[in-house]
């Protein structure tokens, strides 16, 4: 079993076991409601992720809609990515389960909508044998689809990243992104969210400046029958 | 006409030419190539089209080849190899794709000539009366059969399909070959799975005997009943470990049919490049994994088709969508970056969505736009960001100019905007509102 990637935020950190992201495993991520759709903040939320790793990473899509300079932006450099462009679903699992088995890769991060119970679970096998993270940006056509995201799979963790207003600059402009994170499902661990700022160049999260200074538990509340959800 | 030149047919030259372009056809397009002469090839690209983007795609691709090496040629895909030679010879368009299953029909408007008869016979007949394919189709067989023999019906079951007709692939002297005869036919995956290994091995050592590996390999199933079935693979590199091209070739297993048996199957390396050995390094510091992925390249390439593989690439280019281009993901670093200073998104739809605005200054951002139906008030902008259109690639973009926005709703989610014009000249653009992408 490989190490944990954490995310450098000690509120983070501390709610997850092992004090970050777990590599060998498969993690879900999913926007909220336009989200859901385009999958923009979870596709930026996966690509900090994986630029805080090291090696090559493959990214498996249905159909191509990434643009690499909002990639990097987000510190995943373009000599870093091969991307697969699946044409369908299903073909889009076998090559993300091809990329999690293979083992040369630092980690592998699918666009899927549809994910059962056992086509997670192959996939964490593969993750957990050859050490290499994995992602699945869970993403739908039609956002009745979304409800799909209630059903339980395999996945070590469940996240669902949404937009929320920035902060106001002095001048008239537009600052850094800022998110809502919240984990919905933790093996091992317990459901929290948390207020972010989006990915640096590096691909880290911050604290927004107004919240740093307050304690980890106010940063992050618990949800109620937040485990019952996942 | 005074210049014309004359030049005797010289039969022997014409027939090894055309085996040369045969094998040229074999090295690119696919495992089973056979001539068809005087002046044809027949080429079965069942499981082989995919690898150059689809049917059409390959046909084309053909065609502007050859016509790069002053060879006019036209192609057609059929159902058989009797109608694609006759599309081929029919019609004036270089390429022609019938659809699966519309062969017969499309076949029946064809005159005779085509169907690979002999010239005196189509005389006969167009004396006769028979001019085109349905002519002779709606005709009793007896009588046709007892006047000109078993001939006719013969070429003309081929051209619908109703008769199968093998292709014999061409093969020359020079191609790295391994092959195995059973004593029985074979028709089980596991033991058509076994026998490939064998043969990867086997070749590997041919391989490695001539100090090359393989770029392009062919696995051929000859079957009792003469038909033939065929497996190409490609990889990035070239290559002669036998494990892994075993592997690539029993992912494809499963789309061959083995039908009544396989009595011979043989192993070809179509394409065979030099091969540089690599020094393997060791050190005593804890052991690095294995970070190559070429292996991986090579499994997903054939399963996606090779352009559907790729990493991106800065292109110097202002213009949003002209600036990402698609590299092979086995070529090295590298290095460029696109400049970090400027707002990208992480989403950029295929084609800019016209959106309706609100907008109450020129050189400011809309109000509020409506998307897809939603309307959306934009509570903070940056911008704009000027595009000029690149005058030296389309006359059309001489003075375009695309004002680009980046825009936050009351919801936090934040998009890529832009209008086209410069909001005062109508020669710079509509002055419409356009979206682009979608940031995080």
């Amino acid at each position: 079993m490989a190490g944990f990637l954490p995310f450098g935020l000690p509120e983070m950190d501390a709610r997850l076991p092992g004090g970050g992201l777990a590599s060998g495993a498969l993690h879900e991520v999913a926007g909220a409601g336009n989200g859901a759709l385009d999958g923009a903040a979870a596709a930026l939320f996966a690509a900090g992720i994986m630029a805080r790793t090291k090696g090559q990473i493959l990214w498996c899509v249905r159909d191509q809609d990434l643009f690499a300079p909002g990639l990097e932006a987000a510190g995943l450099a373009a000599d870093r990515v091969i991307y697969v462009e699946a044409g369908d679903e299903q073909t889009a699992l076998a090559c993300f389960e091809e990329g999690l088995r293979h083992g040369g890769l630092a980690g592998v991060v699918a666009e899927i909508g549809r994910l059962s119970m056992t086509s997670s679970r192959r996939l964490q096998l593969a993750a957990e044998g050859s050490g290499t993270l994995g992602i699945a940006i869970r993403r739908w056509r039609r956002q009745s689809d979304a409800v799909d995201f209630g059903q339980p799979t395999a996945a070590v963790t469940r996240w669902r990243v949404s937009a929320l207003p920035s902060a106001p600059l002095a001048a008239p402009g537009i600052g850094r992104a800022r998110w809502l994170v919240e984990l919905i499902r933790c093996r091992a661990g317990e459901s929290a969210d948390f207020e972010v700022e989006g990915c640096d160049h590096e691909g880290r999260l911050a604290l927004p400046a107004g919240l740093a200074d307050r304690s980890a538990e106010a940063g992050a509340r618990r949800i109620a029958g937040g485990r019952a959800r996942g | 006409m005074p210049e014309l030149g004359i030049q005797d047919v010289e039969l022997g030259a014409d027939a090894a030419a055309l085996k040369k372009l045969g094998l040229w056809a074999l090295r690119l397009y696919s495992p089973l190539v056979a001539v068809d002469p005087p002046d044809g090839l027949v080429i079965d690209a069942t499981g082989a089209a995919h690898l150059r983007g689809g049917e059409e795609a390959m046909l084309h691709d053909m065609v502007v080849r050859l016509a790069a090496s002053g060879i006019n040629a036209r192609a057609a895909m059929a159902d058989s190899w009797g109608a694609a030679h006759a599309f081929a010879r029919a019609t004036s368009k270089p390429v022609i794709v019938v659809p699966p299953g519309e062969t017969a029909t499309l076949l029946q408007r064809l005159p005779l000539a085509f169907l690979r008869l002999p010239s005196e016979m189509v005389d006969q007949l167009r004396r006769l009366g028979f001019e085109r394919v349905s002519d002779i189709a709606s005709q009793p067989r007896g009588p046709l059969t007892q006047r000109f023999g078993p001939e006719l019906h013969r070429r003309l079951d081929q051209a619908l399909g109703r008769l199968r007709e093998p292709i014999e692939p061409i093969r020359a002297p020079e191609l790295i070959e391994a092959r195995w005869q059973f004593a029985e036919p074979i028709g089980a995956p596991e033991t058509l799975a076994r026998y490939t290994g064998k043969l990867a091995g086997a070749l590997c050592e041919m391989l490695v005997a001539k100090g090359v590996g393989a770029r392009r390999l062919d696995l051929l199933f000859h079957r009792v009943d003469s038909e033939m079935q065929a497996i190409r693979i490609g990889t990035a590199m070239p290559n002669r470990d036998a494990k892994r091209l075993t592997r690539l070739l029993c992912d494809k297993l499963e789309t061959i049919d083995p039908g009544f048996g396989v009595e011979a199957m043989s192993l070809c390396a179509t394409l065979a490049e030099p091969f540089e050995t690599k020094q393997v390094r060791t050190s005593l510091l804890e052991e690095t994994p294995d970070t190559d992925v070429s292996s991986l390249v090579d499994i997903l390439a054939n399963r996606v088709g090779g352009a559907n593989l790729y990493r991106f690439a800065p292109v110097e280019s202002d213009v949003p969508e002209r600036s990402v281009g698609r590299i092979a993901p086995a070529s090295g670093a590298v290095g460029r970056k696109w400049p970090a200073s400027l707002p990208r998104p992480v989403r950029l739809l295929r084609k800019p969505e016209p959106i309706e605005t609100m907008a109450l200054l020129p050189d400011h951002p809309p109000v509020s736009f409506s998307w897809r139906g939603v309307r959306r008030r934009i509570s903070r902008a940056d911008g704009p960001e000027r595009i000029f259109g690149e005058w030296w690639k389309r006359d059309a973009e001489n003075n375009a100019v695309r004002d680009y926005f980046q825009v936050e709703d009351e919801q936090g989610e934040r998009f890529w905007i832009f209008r086209s014009g410069d909001g005062e000249h109508p020669e710079t653009g509509g002055q419409s509102w356009y979206l682009h992408g979608i940031f995080g």
